[in-house]
């Protein structure tokens, strides 16, 4: 009978070599340094980078910002950035200027070849299906009502949301969509909506597209709530406006 | 180590083909999944994605020998988003309506484990030429990788390649080649032909040793 491998025979290890011994710490000095070093070149860069760019970018933005006024109200060859204060009344600020007071809307005037007044274009934004849609539309003195919509920023669908910039029969709901105030100028007359796709009536309610109802919703609410907040204050200084200053 | 003609070479095509990090890695799969839904837009990422690898590397192998082991992926870290930040900016001054495309993702480039990867693995202990021969490699291999998602998901989702219509008035668009689902159909039909193609070559080098 042989012996049974009695386990007080196993050869424990009573040290292992640390394997990190060799490598000694860096002195503390050091790694101050180099990251001293490196913030100082990133710095550098990224100065340089901003400066490089900065006329370049501000002029990208105001020509994006142009452009999409232009969409909306197609006569426009310049435009002029206003806000109009809480309490009544309006402003001109600078382009780019974008500390707005809290409770003041931003609004741009639109003047044509001959410094006339063409149209107004505000922006307004309200949750669609995947995420805010923001919305430039124009809007006509003469008639009182919106005359062109684009889309400044979205992520709906495409295929489905994204129809609200392509739709003819969508798009045909803003050549004249009344935004009509009270006698005592105090709110719109009606109120800015989307309806059921084949329910419209008034002049004031957006036809919504089919299979697209929530993002057409937001088109309205975004009107609605801009066109709520703008116009009662727009137009009793619509005479200001008049022509380029 | 010599910058001999071939080494460089091999320098630049290991990302290109061999350790393509798209197909043969499958790192970085945020920004290829997120941003393929056109070419333009695939193509742009690549290229910004390649200019951070480049500048981001060689600036780490400059500083590898003063860099202390214990500090050098914050190190690495502050570089690359130094870099993206860079990058960015040049973008916005480029097109404002690319950078809206491109979005969030631009900022993320920062995070991308191919560009911390190459810091640490490669440009961390090479001089600061092969380390950027071998950084352009990878950026121009996730270039390639990002169009031949961008280049399929255009045709089949909008008809269309860099914005020029294809098809006739016909053509109904695929809808679903340019939403999410559809960047995980493509990669899956390249990863499918790749290695469908790795494993015949394969196959074709064993058939030949037993003839040998």
């Amino acid at each position: 009978m042989r012996d049974q491998p009695s386990s007080d025979k196993k050869v424990i290890p009573i040290a292992v070599a640390a394997p990190d011994a060799a490598v000694p710490e860096s002195p503390t000095a050091a790694m101050i340094r180099t990251l001293g070093l490196v913030s100082a070149i990133c710095g550098l860069i990224i100065v340089g980078a901003y400066q490089g760019t900065y006329d370049a970018v501000a002029a990208n933005k105001r020509i994006a910002t142009e452009r999409a006024v232009f969409k909306v109200i197609p006569t426009a060859k310049s435009i002029a950035e206003f806000i109009a204060q809480p309490g009544g009344g309006i402003t001109k600020v600078g382009a780019g200027d974008t500390a707005i007071p809290p409770g003041a809307v931003k609004f741009f005037a639109a003047y044509d070849d001959a410094g006339k007044l063409a149209g107004i274009a505000a922006e307004g934004g309200a949750k669609g299906y995947a995420d805010t849609v923001r919305i430039m539309f124009g809007y006509a003195p003469e008639c009182q009502c919106v005359v062109g919509i684009g889309v400044v920023s979205m992520r709906e669908t495409p295929g489905i949301g994204d129809k609200i910039i392509t739709d003819k029969d969508f798009l045909a709901n803003f050549t004249a969509l009344d935004l009509k105030l009270k006698a005592d100028l105090s709110a719109l007359a009606n109120e800015v909506k989307a309806v059921k796709h084949g329910s419209k009536t008034g002049a004031w309610q957006i036809d919504a597209i089919a299979g697209a109802t929530i993002t057409s919703r937001a088109v309205g609410k975004a009107i609605n709530d801009s066109a709520q907040a703008l116009m009662p204050r727009l137009v009793p200084n619509l005479d200001k406006l008049r022509s380029k200053s | 180590m010599s910058a001999a003609a071939p080494q460089t070479w091999d320098e630049f095509m290991e990302g290109v083909w061999k350790q393509n990090p798209t197909f043969v890695m499958i790192l970085g799969m945020c920004p290829t999944l997120a941003v393929t839904v056109s070419a333009v837009n695939a193509i742009s990422m690549g290229l910004a994605t390649l200019l951070v690898l480049i500048a981001s590397c060689g600036l780490v192998s400059m500083m590898r020998k003063v860099t202390p082991k214990e500090v050098r992926i914050a190190v690495y870290i502050v570089i690359i988003a130094t870099f993206v930040t860079a990058v960015d900016y040049a973008i916005q001054a480029i097109s404002l309506a690319l950078y809206d495309a491109l979005g969030a993702f631009i900022q993320l480039i920062v995070v991308n484990c191919i560009i911390l990867g190459r810091a640490e693995a490669h440009a961390a202990k090479n001089p600061p030429m092969p380390a950027m021969i071998n950084a352009a490699g990878m950026g121009v291999g996730f270039t390639i990788g990002l169009l031949a998602l961008g280049v399929v998901r255009e045709i089949l989702g909008a008809g269309t390649l860099f914005g020029i219509t294809l098809f006739g008035a016909g053509f109904q668009p695929w809808v679903i080649m340019v939403l999410p689902p559809g960047g995980f159909f493509v990669l899956g039909g390249w990863l499918l032909l790749f290695s469908w193609m790795a494993r015949r070559k394969q196959r074709a080098l064993t058939v030949g040793s037993d003839h040998a």
